[in-house]
């Protein structure tokens, strides 16, 4: 892991969330770095989850989801009256928890987003196939067969492609929501491999319920639990190493050592 | 030990009861389903047997003359793909449309119910009432005269509650996280709908329009009320016409020529059979290319 680079990405106000009158995250602050990855941590049902779909809209999707605080995008807000979803979520990509591979082709799969914005030229296109499928490291596994089903592939070359499919519309932070989970430990230790090498370049922020990963990729880790008023709280937000060896709340120690959760 | 030496008895008897049973149960399905394929294999091969021979290139390719008596059915055929096509023509994008309102545009409310409300009541309607209605709406209040258009806008509103139903559920039918994957890809509502959600449902859409196109060949009663019974070949939308299943109704019932009605029989089971697979091998191949 390398030196933590200052530059925040991310900003989180005061923020609390809430469906409808049940009051899910309360008081959220905390600063998210660039090139860095931050680890959201806590047992199930806090409202990691939740937490990670705030910086991408996704809860925009959920009715009578009600946001309150501030954050920034690199100091732009990005809830507000006249804002879109859309072009926040060019800028926050997403890999989910299991491989979910539309029913089309591998190039089609990574081209689809690219497509959105606009982007037609053939050849751009299979740059952006190529670029992409080469940072997950599936290029080579796979050039010969582009227009083979995405389905054909195993699950852990799908969740690769996933990953890809998120690249290609060059996001500036990634958000992945328990994305090895579903996976045999040869591939989420290709994944985990793959998060490193990313963290060079974007921001990523995990959510994860499996400590070890949590301790070999992250850098910042996002301690969260079910507080005293059943609301969701952050109870501490630290580098993951200092967190893991010298935890400051007795929640976090009884967590991260399997008390509970 | 009493207990030891019972017992193996009686599990027998329990098995010998349940294995029984499973025998029975077994013999009545297959008995259902064998019955249901003879009956239809009966009528299928009774008709083709009674029809096939009358089929020559001649009664494909000339008009009915002699009221039916002799020639062929050209016309019919003509008049029945057209009164399809616009039946199609104008029930599916206004079925497809409302399916995608229904099921990704708008949640459960008043309008949406009067809207279900509507379309299932439709479909219970029997055909003839349709008929009925297209009679005097297009063909006398609108002054459209017995017409494929006529037929064919009559056959739309007949169709419709089946495209509509067909449609929706394929449509719920794709799975919710393709459309976060969608718009966590920065797509918007409708590129979402346009890239993702139509293509997955697409070969249920399709399926809910071969469905339709069946009915509209089959139909009689609402077609001879309001497209005719003329036997010219039609010259534009506004001609009367004869549909194949109108032409074998009245060669049946006015004793023209038995014949000539399973001739006609015959082929509109063809011709059924035909559409089915020509729709199902040309969606195979797209599922093919998009997979």
């Amino acid at each position: 892991m390398a030196e933590l680079s200052k530059n925040v990405k991310i900003s989180t106000q005061s923020v609390n969330l809430y469906y409808g009158s049940y009051h899910a995250l309360k008081d959220i602050t905390f600063d998210i770095y660039d090139r860095a990855i931050t680890a959201i941590i806590g047992p199930s049902g806090c409202g990691k989850s939740t937490l990670l779909r705030i910086f991408n809209r996704m809860n925009d999707l959920i009715p009578h989801v009600r946001i309150e605080g501030e954050i920034l995008l690199d100091n732009l807000a990005i809830y507000g009256n006249n804002l879109e979803a859309s072009p926040l979520r060019k800028k926050v990509g997403m890999v989910f928890q299991r491989p979910n591979v539309f029913p089309m082709s591998i190039f089609d799969n990574i081209v689809i987003g690219p497509k959105h914005h606009g982007i037609k030229d053939k050849h751009a296109l299979a740059g952006i196939v190529e670029h992409s499928l080469n940072q997950v490291a599936l290029w080579d596994e796979v050039k010969d067969n582009l227009k083979k089903p995405g389905l054909s592939l195993t699950p852990g070359q799908q969740q690769r492609l996933c990953i890809a499919r998120a690249l290609a519309v060059e996001p500036e932070v990634i958000l992945m929501d328990e994305s090895c989970s579903a996976l045999d430990p040869g591939s989420t230790m290709k994944i985990e491999d793959l998060m490193l090498e990313l963290a060079q370049k974007y921001a990523i922020i995990i959510v994860t319920h499996n400590m070890e990963q949590a301790l070999r990729v992250s850098d910042m880790a996002a301690f969260i639990m079910i507080g005293e008023d059943k609301v969701g709280t952050l109870v501490e937000y630290a580098p993951t190493t200092k967190m893991f060896s010298y935890p400051q709340d007795q929640r976090t120690e009884d967590y991260i050592t399997g008390r509970f959760g | 030990m009493p207990r030891l030496s019972t017992s193996p008895v009686r599990n027998e008897v329990i098995i010998i009861n349940s294995r029984t049973r499973e025998i029975i149960a077994k013999t009545f399905i297959w008995a259902a389903a064998i019955f249901v394929l003879v009956i239809l294999a009966f009528i299928i091969i009774y008709i083709l047997v009674k029809g096939l021979p009358i089929i020559s290139w001649r009664f494909l390719t000339e008009p009915p003359s002699n009221m039916g008596r002799s020639g062929g059915v050209s016309s019919t055929i003509v008049g029945t793909l057209l009164i399809t096509l616009v039946a199609i023509l104008i029930a599916a994008p206004f079925g497809i449309g409302t399916a995608f309102y229904l099921a990704e545009y708008t949640r459960e409310n008043t309008v949406t119910r009067v809207i279900r409300f509507s379309a299932e009541s439709l479909a219970g309607i029997p055909s003839i009432v349709y008929g009925l209605f297209g009679f005097i709406f297009f063909v006398i209040y609108l002054k459209m005269g017995w017409s494929i258009l006529s037929g064919g806008l009559t056959l739309a509103f007949m169709i419709l509650p089946t495209i509509i139903r067909t449609s929706e559920e394929s449509i719920r039918a794709v799975p919710e996280i393709f459309r976060e994957v969608s718009f966590s890809l920065s797509a918007t509502k409708w590129q979402t709908i346009y890239k993702v959600v139509f293509p997955a449902a697409l070969a249920g859409i399709v399926n809910g329009i071969i469905l339709s196109v069946g009915r509209c060949i089959a139909e009689t009663a609402a077609v001879v009320l309001t497209a005719g019974s003329a036997l010219r070949i039609p010259s534009s939308l506004f001609s009367p016409t004869r549909s194949m299943a109108v032409h074998f109704y009245i060669l049946a019932r006015e004793g023209i020529s038995m014949e000539n009605a399973y001739g006609t029989a015959a082929l509109l089971i063809i011709l059924i059979f035909l559409i089915n697979v020509v729709a199902n091998t040309l969606l195979n191949s797209f599922m093919e290319k998009g997979r």
